[in-house]
């Protein structure tokens, strides 16, 4: 429907903009179009729509950006019983969000380049819009730093990564996923970006991080995740296998295939014993204190 | 007027944080699941009958332990509700661990720094589950969250009867007179705490958080007040 249409031409349009961020400009046009009288059944069709959009890009960012604006606009509806008043306060707040989430890759940025040191050598897990923008900012800082990139199969993102470095003129190399564990020793510090981040303080991302973080810490290495707060979702899986299937696979699999477990899982859970820090735009924060923050948003 | 607060005190803190913490429960259970629970905790015993009831297949390994045996009463109605259960003492849990896939714990109060205080045996439950890996989620009502700190189990507990210690086998009892050997002290504790690094997940009325995150949960309940 034009709804998935508008959703895919936004993230056609600027590549550069995270998932979430253009479902959440997908949702908000929504409100501007709809027709609905009353604002249970807006609140109904914002649903729906919600679901449709998880239904075509089942990732984690998706599905918490959605869930966020639903509770940032809804708080509106129980002050403005009129619905006309209440839709316009709804859109004025929904743009609000929209430019509010558009700068918090910039903070964390900020935040996050101070702790690479002149002369780092850093290790990347597959491509992340929020690390890239945190290694600009840091080259910006004239620092000197190396990256090793994993080349994070099964689609090569790593290799985005490597040539926006390279475009950076930051020295990068380009390792196997396999290789981890032999390239750990040299670096000073892992940084990864995070698909979700849940209740516990772990992170969900694409697959492969787990092992990167499990490494890192049998060497002692700082492992450090960026991820903008609309990533924040109320999950708290216990173990790889109880992250939900909708968020482990693509929307397409998920469609077509017979046997999930035949499937292989395009992210995986790091559990927050693994995790240094976390740079979000809410600042830095341990594991333990995503929770609390995570409890200020959503209570 | 006082008896109206107090009963709808315990309507809400007590009964419907029950049905709250036994639908979020709900989720964490699987189908096959091989769930551990010590002692007797009614919180634990309502949420294991709810699932049961609402079509999930699982199976439960009741651990007890000497001198109060309260497993024994978690396992009567268990069993009358049709969950196959195994029944073991403390000392099997080790060679248990293996085929469980996770630990339910009851509180009877959850401290200020994270720490659990529970039956005397939870936190050595914890601790061989931690070991090996298998998930420890503790179930507990916002009520039984206490401003108290303690990091360890003596500096304050309850001592129960030592008598209940002594042992009466083929009509000889080896303590009988323990009294009067100087050398000799029975301890018999009621409660321990486990440390919040050997918890996973604390699932409460007001959702699932860390062990970690039981002071914003205070903040928040004192703001409400």
């Amino acid at each position: 429907s034009e709804l998935v249409e508008y959703f895919k031409s936004q993230m056609h349009k600027n590549t550069d903009v995270a998932s979430g961020v253009a479902a959440i400009r997908t949702l908000l046009e929504f409100l501007k179009r709809d027709k609905g009288e009353t604002i249970l059944g807006l609140r109904e069709n914002l649903t729906k729509a919600i679901d449709k959009l998880t239904s075509v890009d089942s990732s984690v960012a998706v599905s918490s950006g959605g869930e966020l604006f639903l509770r940032f606009i809804s708080l509106a509806s129980l002050e403005h019983p009129d619905l006309s008043e209440c839709k316009k306060v709804m859109i004025v707040r929904g743009e609000l969000f929209l430019k509010k989430i558009s700068l918090s890759r910039d903070k964390v940025a900020k935040l996050c380049h101070t702790f690479i040191k002149d002369g780092a050598i850093i290790l990347t897990h597959s491509y992340s819009r929020v690390v890239l923008r945190v290694l600009e900012k840091a080259a910006a800082a004239k620092k000197r730093f190396t990256v090793f990139v994993t080349e994070s199969q099964p689609d090569a993102a790593g290799q985005h990564m490597a040539d926006a470095l390279r475009k950076l003129n930051v020295p990068v190399t380009l390792i196997l996923d396999a290789a981890v564990g032999y390239v750990v020793e040299k670096v000073d510090l892992v940084i990864v970006g995070a698909e979700g981040v849940v209740e516990s303080g772990g992170i969900i991302n694409k697959i492969g991080t787990y092992q990167l973080a499990v490494c890192s810490k049998a060497h002692n290495k700082p492992f450090y995740a960026v991820a903008e707060s609309f990533k924040f979702v109320r999950l708290f899986p216990l173990n790889q296998q109880d992250v939900p299937d909708k968020f482990k696979y693509k929307a397409d699999t998920l469609k077509k295939s017979n046997n999930l477990a035949e499937e292989h899982p395009m992210i995986d859970y790091t559990p927050p014993s693994l995790i240094t820090l976390l740079f979000t735009d809410l600042g830095v924060l341990t594991p333990s204190a995503v929770s609390d923050e995570l409890i200020k948003l959503y209570l | 007027m006082l008896q109206n607060c107090i009963d709808k005190y315990v309507e809400e803190k007590i009964h419907l944080a029950a049905k709250a913490i036994s639908k979020s429960a709900f989720e964490k259970i699987s189908d096959g699941d091989v769930i551990l629970v010590y002692g007797c905790s009614s919180l634990v015993n309502y949420i294991l009958c709810d699932a049961y009831e609402r079509g999930r297949k699982f199976r439960v390994i009741v651990v007890d332990s000497r001198p109060r045996l309260e497993g024994r009463e978690t396992l009567r109605r268990l069993v009358r509700k049709g969950i196959s259960c195994t029944y073991v003492l403390i000392t099997a849990v080790s060679y248990m661990l293996p085929e469980v896939s996770k630990v339910f714990l009851g509180a009877h109060a959850l401290l200020a720094n994270g720490y659990v205080m529970s039956r005397v045996g939870a936190s050595q439950i914890a601790l061989v589950a931690k070991a090996y890996n298998v998930p420890v989620l503790v179930c507990c009502e916002t009520y039984k969250f206490c401003e108290r700190v303690q990091t360890d189990s003596f500096v304050s507990n309850e001592l129960d009867d030592p008598d209940d210690l002594i042992v009466t086998q083929k009509g000889k009892t080896e303590l009988q007179n323990w009294q009067d050997v100087a050398s000799l002290r029975l301890l018999n504790l009621v409660y321990d705490v486990t440390p919040p690094d050997f918890v996973d997940l604390v699932i409460t009325d007001l959702g699932m958080i860390p062990c970690t995150s039981v002071p914003v949960v205070l903040r928040v309940k004192n703001v409400d007040q």
